[in-house]
């Protein structure tokens, strides 16, 4: 289930990496180094050109029909970069930058620290992974990630005994979001995970989709996809990673103590609607609507998108039903 | 005086512009009119709910301004107008039940039952029924002082159209606020002249 062959050392604090920048840089100066070093051919990085190389395939891909590259970067929810249709994230996202990005690491873990993104993906191996996206509002696509497993990142931060949870953040700066005027949520949008979900080795961090950088839209340049939940726990552009002992409950309190609050935004939002879990299950409703079929947006047009039977945890029950043994998945939606 | 033909040309006019909007969602599924359409089952929904709900709208504008005007001409449309509301709120109904829903007829019974948002949406398109098949000059006569009393269940079926659109919140920010704000005047004119009627001692009635 683990991956062991990454070394925690391959992670290097933001300190260390800008001193080893001008030492590099020195001894560039000096003539000692070649100006541009080849990386070995499966080190991850994000390319210049857009189209990643050496991704690849991954044997439990759903052969379903894929949603198309238009669908797939059109059709988002991303209240940071506008709220209203489905298409407006896709053209602000002009405003998001995403180069240079780093992201902290906080909490339950012995090497906290800034990481530029850079040092995140350097020692991965990038996989093509195809999977279904569910989305609580009854659509659904089938999006190819490039990605690694997220759990293969974690573990890099040696993870302590005491956590038992994984918070991530999203980017909430005002002058590339425009949505951020809104206070439809309070931002920075959060989003959590058990950290048995978030090592799960289904639970990818994406960097692009259809083998090219991942659009601003779609959460660039690094977000996490879970695919046996419905897609807003599958949180946007990166900025922080916070392991913690318990599930941050209620409370402006909390706020101010640790600098954060409840672990997930649309829990916070309307709880009842949106529960700390959410799985994707046809058998427990959202108060306003019935989960049990979807509107699949594979590129059929006009009066003819299917629309197919809703599966519990997506159709990956096989994969992490054992996550929720003997839990009610009704009470704990 | 309107002549004829002034008339025949101002009907033809208000048929293309009460059509306008089948003929724009035509492009936008089919020719990808004004960006890329994802969904097309969520824009017809919402594009048919939406024109449903301004000729609503519309219809309802036609006494106040036909009023503050004196374009007495605006009351021969109204019926046209009425008629084009319920159309498409019956479109809205069917996209539900065949583009949202896929025909699966216990999930949508279930859902109409369970759902109040549905049930306030369905009950205003079964009023509008009675409406629409009294709209004829000849049930008009028939009707007699009952026709404008059965016409006033406009008022409500307004009311519920709103409260649905509002209900439902998903992605409509603050639309729905505007809706109710324009019934609100709609409303708010009717009831201001009731109450003017009144207190001049006038018992002209105009529905």
């Amino acid at each position: 289930m683990k991956r062991n062959d990454i070394k925690p050392s391959e992670i290097t604090p933001e300190a260390v990496f800008l001193n080893r920048r001008k030492l590099v840089a020195g001894a560039v100066a000096m003539g000692l180094l070649p100006g541009c070093g080849q990386p070995d051919a499966t080190a991850a990085a994000i390319p210049d050109g857009g189209e990643f190389e050496n991704v690849q395939p991954w044997p439990a891909s759903t052969t379903e029909t894929k949603s198309p590259w238009e669908v797939v970067t059109t059709h988002n929810n991303y209240y940071e970069l506008g709220t209203g249709s489905y298409s407006i994230a896709s053209r602000n996202a002009d405003s998001l930058k995403t180069d240079p990005w780093s992201v902290e690491v906080t909490g339950e873990a012995d090497r906290t620290g800034t990481y530029t993104l850079e040092d995140i993906l350097q020692p991965h191996t990038l996989e093509e992974r195809i999977y279904r996206l569910r989305c609580v509002e009854r659509w659904s696509l089938v999006v190819p990630w490039v990605g690694f497993p997220m759990g293969d990142l974690l573990q890099r931060f040696e993870p302590r005994s005491g956590a038992k949870y994984v918070q991530f953040f999203t980017l909430a700066d005002r002058e590339q979001m425009p949505g951020l005027r809104n206070q439809v949520l309070e931002w920075p949008y959060r989003e959590g995970l058990t950290i048995e979900e978030a090592m799960h080795p289904l639970t990818l961090a994406a960097v692009g989709v259809y083998g090219k950088v991942m659009p601003a839209q779609n959460g660039a340049p690094i977000r996490l996809v879970v695919p046996w939940k419905y897609g807003y726990k599958s949180i946007k552009s990166i900025v922080r990673i916070n392991f913690t002992s318990e599930k941050p409950r209620i409370g402006d309190e909390q706020r101010s103590a640790s600098g954060w609050t409840w672990m997930s935004s649309w829990n916070q939002y309307a709880g009842n609607e949106y529960g700390f879990y959410s799985n994707v299950n046809p058998n427990r409703p959202h108060p306003r609507w019935s989960q049990e079929v979807e509107q699949r947006l594979d590129g059929t047009g006009g009066l003819s998108v299917p629309v197919i039977d809703t599966q519990l945890f997506n159709g990956y029950a096989d994969e992490v039903a054992h996550l929720y043994q003997g839990m009610d998945l009704i009470e704990n939606h | 005086m309107t002549q004829r033909w002034q008339l025949g040309l101002l009907k033809a006019v208000v048929w293309a512009a009460c059509l306008a909007p089948l003929v724009w969602l035509y492009l936008r599924i089919y020719h990808q009119a004004g960006g890329y359409v994802a969904n097309p089952s969520s824009e017809i929904l919402h594009t048919v709910g939406r024109t449903g709900l301004n000729l609503l709208m519309i219809t309802l504008a036609v006494t106040p301004v036909r009023v503050l005007t004196g374009l007495n001409l605006l009351l021969r449309f109204r019926r046209l107008l009425g008629l084009f509301s319920f159309f498409y709120l019956s479109l809205h109904l069917y996209a539900f039940i065949w583009l949202d829903l896929g025909f699966r007829w216990n999930i949508i019974a279930g859902e109409i039952v369970l759902r109040p948002y549905l049930l306030i949406g369905m009950l205003a398109l079964l009023l509008l029924i009675p409406l629409a098949v009294t709209s004829t000059r000849a049930m008009q006569q028939r009707l007699g002082r009952r026709w404008a009393k059965l016409h006033r269940l406009i008022y409500p079926i307004a009311i519920l159209g709103i409260w649905h659109f509002w209900w439902h919140g998903k992605q409509t920010g603050n639309e729905p606020i505007v809706y109710a704000a324009i019934l609100a005047v709609l409303l708010g004119f009717r009831i201001w002249r009731a109450w003017q009627r009144r207190s001049l001692g006038q018992g002209v009635s105009t529905p």
